[in-house]
């Protein structure tokens, strides 16, 4: 007798029952659909929210397939392409400016499937097509900046102090001060101190004249360069959300570069002016004489002051007179203060002062910060392309000034996720460190199309080959490896679709190649078995003896393999990390379904015959 | 069906110093052709600007070329791409600071003087600054892949075979990249996503015979070590042959049926599985047994047995 163990085999059947239902969703295709995101950056929540279109839609004549909420955004899936632009030209002429529309795919799997959160795996961009940048943020030039503000600092501190200097000169890495006198070496040092206690200060005489050497330590150098990537990251972020492009996404890509993926959008140059908008910020003092909502009414804001409006629409009247910019903002991040969630802010030296000014005769009164978003749109005027500068402002805090400060203090009275979202605007607001595009690819949706086709072509002549040479080849024993290379593919599939992965190109080759070389655990299996037959052995025990003495070669062979695939995962970047994805998962699933699901069906068809006087192989 | 009803008994060993010889003029040969030809780097390495138009009819790659000339671009390159009416356009790195976008739409108002329906299919502009880390990046994947294994083998084997295994696993890349320079196809990200993978394969194949080496030795104690290699190999022959021809079948169907996109990553799989079944039998196991492979290095572990057993 040579049963596999039951419990093995109940547990080989459990797991592919559970990866074909996982895998499921890819078998059904995507059909056009629409994604509206609300502008206010607010989330739709529950499928009450998709009522309102479903009816809309329906006054009209147009009969969507089905519409859900996903990630916020309202989802909603039709037959075809024209009856998607249509309902997208209804819905943005309805209610213009409120949402965020935009065209994409959705699956064609019924809705069940999805209510238990399973999807099929998303297709990358060179499958669907789209657009592919790479910013690469400028950390030497952030650095600069700082030692910029540091060295204008320095200058306001000796001046204030009455310290006279021969020169305040930036060097490649920290300032130095040159003094008159050398005898107030020590007064200059401790005003040097006063400005940023963290920087590093060696004071040395030559010649008779006093220096004082300023440099930045590695940690802060590294703060700064941190600081330069993740404020364009989110900036980003934010911008790709305005967007409303669905699967969209940003992500830091080695030290100092940040990739954003934009699957189905075309047209590369307005995307790239949309997210090349400038950020800043203002801190200013809210008008309390005046209503704001008089003057929203009125449409005249009083003398002195500026009408603007919060992230939730509501109007607030500030001040004229700006407080501190973004330029001086130099941190924020978001901390918790006594259990609550606050965000603690750090500006340089000068906007220190005009805010220890400010507060000093405002405490008790109310200050906002202005968050400003600048972009450039190119606009026909009278036949001539003409560049016109496009200001969006938002108030995106209001708080209490609670006490005298200047250049550190905190926002407090805030949600949790307040907290963060402030202390990322505030970030993005901050000086930008400048970034350029060192990458840019755009693949045409025909391409993508011709790319899928291709690729699944060939996969499935491959496959079909393999599977004929290996049923002629090793007959019903071979058809038990065609099986077990399905099982493969299935699990495959659903650990990708489970990890949400994007199949790309070199992902299908991934998979083809974990095909061709799957199949080797079974041939080394059957070899085996065909060995210990020609010794003589039963075909029971040659059956045994095939599983057990493979699988030393199938174990070290795979886990080398692997090795070669983990690699090239942590040094790869774009396909290369996705082949490598798809390379090492298909090992892993290749161990499972060839050492397991051969034996459990091995030895379901044959190992229970106990007078078997030839093997199929 | 069976190829091998009996375990064949060619001296494989025998002729390894010829072996050697060959592999030693295959790695130079393509070093030679490296150095000479160079390898056609895609934009992925070499930064640039790269166009793919799907022209409306078979293009005409003079007037393409002259278009391009009338628009500024000289130093550009023209050829057809997958069929006749698909044009691929490269362009060296842009200065720093030149807008791509402004590029790509100033060739595309080109191609349409010359085919108004063209479309493009695909553009990518590469800075010159990402190839370079690229090449960085990817020899450093190498070194760290071939440390790796070689810990591993010297590991679960000795470290003798732990050297042939990685002298066979470096030489395989150098047969896949000498074609290439040859041939002068385009040597891009998936092609050298494809060169790892060889890697990995090589590897994967002298296991297999490494692993009947070591079950082996304790078998035929009193057999000379060279008798010992022959016989693994002349046992593992026929798995060999069947998992290559198994896994070039559907390597052969990604080069053929692929499309342009995969044609690369086929071809360097195609001949890396060549290469590897070579190496996999005469370098790695040659080199084994040249550095002294005897019975001492691989006998079983002694196994820590239950006593209770015992009658």
């Amino acid at each position: 007798m040579n049963r596999y163990p039951l419990w093995k085999s109940i547990l080989f059947a459990a797991v592919m029952l559970l990866a074909l239902v996982l895998a499921l969703p890819n078998l059904f295709g995507e059909a056009p659909a629409l994604q509206l995101s609300r502008k206010d950056g607010e989330r739709f929540a529950g499928d009450a929210a998709v009522q309102p279109f479903r009816e809309l839609l329906a006054r009209n004549d147009i009969h969507p397939d089905t519409a859900f909420v996903q990630d916020g955004r309202v989802l909603i899936r039709f037959a075809d392409v024209p009856t998607q632009l249509k309902a997208r030209d209804l819905i943005d002429s309805t209610s213009p400016g409120a949402y965020a529309l935009a065209t994409t795919f959705a699956s064609r799997a019924p809705d069940w499937l999805r209510s238990i959160g399973l999807k099929p795996m998303s297709l990358g961009l060179d499958l669907r097509g789209g657009i592919y940048l790479v910013y690469q943020v400028d950390t030497d030039g952030a650095v600069k900046q700082t030692l910029q503000r540091l060295e204008r600092d320095y200058r306001t501190a000796l001046r204030e102090k009455r310290i006279q200097y021969d020169s305040v000169e930036g060097t490649a890495t920290g300032i130095s001060v040159t003094l008159k006198d050398a005898s107030r070496l020590d007064d200059a040092r401790n005003a040097l101190i006063a400005v940023d206690a963290n920087v590093t200060l060696a004071a040395s005489t030559e010649g008779g004249s006093a220096i004082i050497r300023a440099s930045l330590s590695d940690a802060q150098m590294k703060q700064r360069q941190d600081f330069a990537i993740q404020q364009n990251i989110t900036a980003l972020g934010n911008r790709v959300n305005a967007l409303g492009v669905s699967e969209a996404s940003v992500q830091r890509q080695g030290a100092n570069r940040i990739a954003v993926q934009l699957p189905g959008v075309q047209d590369a140059s307005e995307v790239i002016r949309l997210l090349g908008k400038t950020a800043t910020l203002e801190f200013r003092l809210v008008d309390q004489s005046s209503s704001a909502i008089e003057a929203q009414q009125t449409g005249h804001a009083p003398l002195g002051t500026k009408l603007y409006k919060d992230r939730a629409g509501r109007p607030v009247l500030l001040k004229r007179d700006v407080i501190v910019t973004g330029e001086q903002l130099t941190d924020a991040t978001s901390t918790f203060q006594q259990g609550e969630p606050a965000v603690s802010v750090r500006l340089d030296a000068r906007g220190g002062d005009e805010m220890l000014r400010t507060t000093q005769e405002n405490v008790g009164k109310p200050m906002a910060v202005v968050f400003i978003e600048r972009e450039r749109q190119l606009r026909d005027q009278d036949g001539q392309k003409v560049a016109v500068d496009i200001t969006h402002e938002d108030v995106i805090s209001v708080a209490t000034i609670n006490g005298v400060f200047s250049n550190q203090f905190q926002i407090t009275g805030l949600l949790a996720h307040e907290g963060q979202e402030l202390a990322k605007l505030l970030r993005a607001g901050a000086l930008a460190a400048p970034v350029y595009i060192v990458e840019q690819r755009l693949i045409g949706p025909s391409l993508g199309q011709d790319n899928i086709d291709k690729g699944v072509r060939a996969l499935i002549i491959g496959s079909a080959a393999l599977f004929v040479f290996m049923a002629i080849y090793y007959g019903a024993f071979g058809v038990v490896a065609d099986f077990v290379l399905v099982c493969n593919v299935v699990l495959l599939t659903a650990c990708l679709s489970l990890f949400g992965a994007a199949l790309t190109l070199p992902g299908i080759a991934g998979i083809m190649l974990t095909v061709g070389m799957a199949v080797d655990a079974n041939i080394l299996i059957y070899e085996r078995i065909r060995e210990e037959m020609r010794n003589g052995n039963s075909p029971q025990a040659a059956i045994r003896a095939g599983f057990d003495k493979a699988f030393s070669a199938i174990a070290d062979a795979n886990v080398t393999t692997l090795i070669a695939g983990l690699v090239l995962f942590l040094f790869g970047t774009g396909p290369i990390k996705g082949f490598a994805v798809v390379l090492s998962l298909g090992i892993m699933t290749t161990l499972f379904t060839a050492l397991m699901g051969s034996r459990a069906v091995i030895g379901l068809v044959w190992g229970g015959r106990a007078h078997l006087k030839r093997l199929p192989v | 069906m069976e190829f091998f009803h009996k375990v064949p008994h060619i001296r494989f060993m025998a002729q390894r110093y010829l072996c050697y010889g060959l592999s030693v003029v295959v790695v130079v040969g393509s070093l030679a052709a490296l150095f000479i030809h160079g390898l056609n780097l895609a934009v992925d390495f070499t930064g640039g600007v790269v166009i793919e138009a799907a022209y409306s009819d078979t293009a005409d790659l003079d007037k393409t070329r002259s278009a391009l000339q009338g628009a500024g671009f000289n130093d550009s390159q023209v050829q057809n791409f997958g069929s006749s009416k698909d044009v691929l356009v490269r362009l060296p790195p842009l200065a720093s600071g030149e807008p791509a976008t402004a590029v790509t739409q100033k060739i595309e108002a080109a191609l349409k003087t010359v085919d108004a329906g063209v479309q493009l299919r695909r553009t990518e502009v590469v800075g010159p600054q990402v190839g370079r880390e690229l090449v960085v990046k990817g020899v450093t994947a190498m070194g760290i892949t071939v440390l790796l294994i070689l810990i591993y083998i010297a590991f679960r084997f000795r470290w003798k075979f732990g050297v042939g295994a990685v002298l066979a696993t470096l030489h395989d890349p150098f047969v896949v990249v000498g074609v290439f320079a040859i041939t002068g196809m385009p040597f891009d990200l998936t092609v050298l996503a494809a060169v790892l993978a060889v890697l990995g394969y090589s590897i994967n194949e002298t296991v297999v015979v490494f692993d009947r080496v070591r079950e082996l030795f304790p078998v035929m104690r009193k057999a000379a070590p060279i008798e010992v290699f022959d016989r693994a190999i002349n046992e593992t022959l026929s798995r060999t042959v069947i998992t290559k021809v198994a896994t070039l079948i559907v390597v052969v169907a990604l080069y053929a049926f692929g499309g342009a996109a995969l044609r690369g990553f086929g071809l360097a799989l195609i001949v890396g599985i060549l290469a590897v079944t070579y190496s996999s039998m005469y370098v790695a196991s040659g080199i084994a047994l040249d550095l002294g492979s005897t019975h001492r290095d691989l006998m079983p572990q002694e196994r820590r047995t239950a006593v209770d057993d015992l009658p």
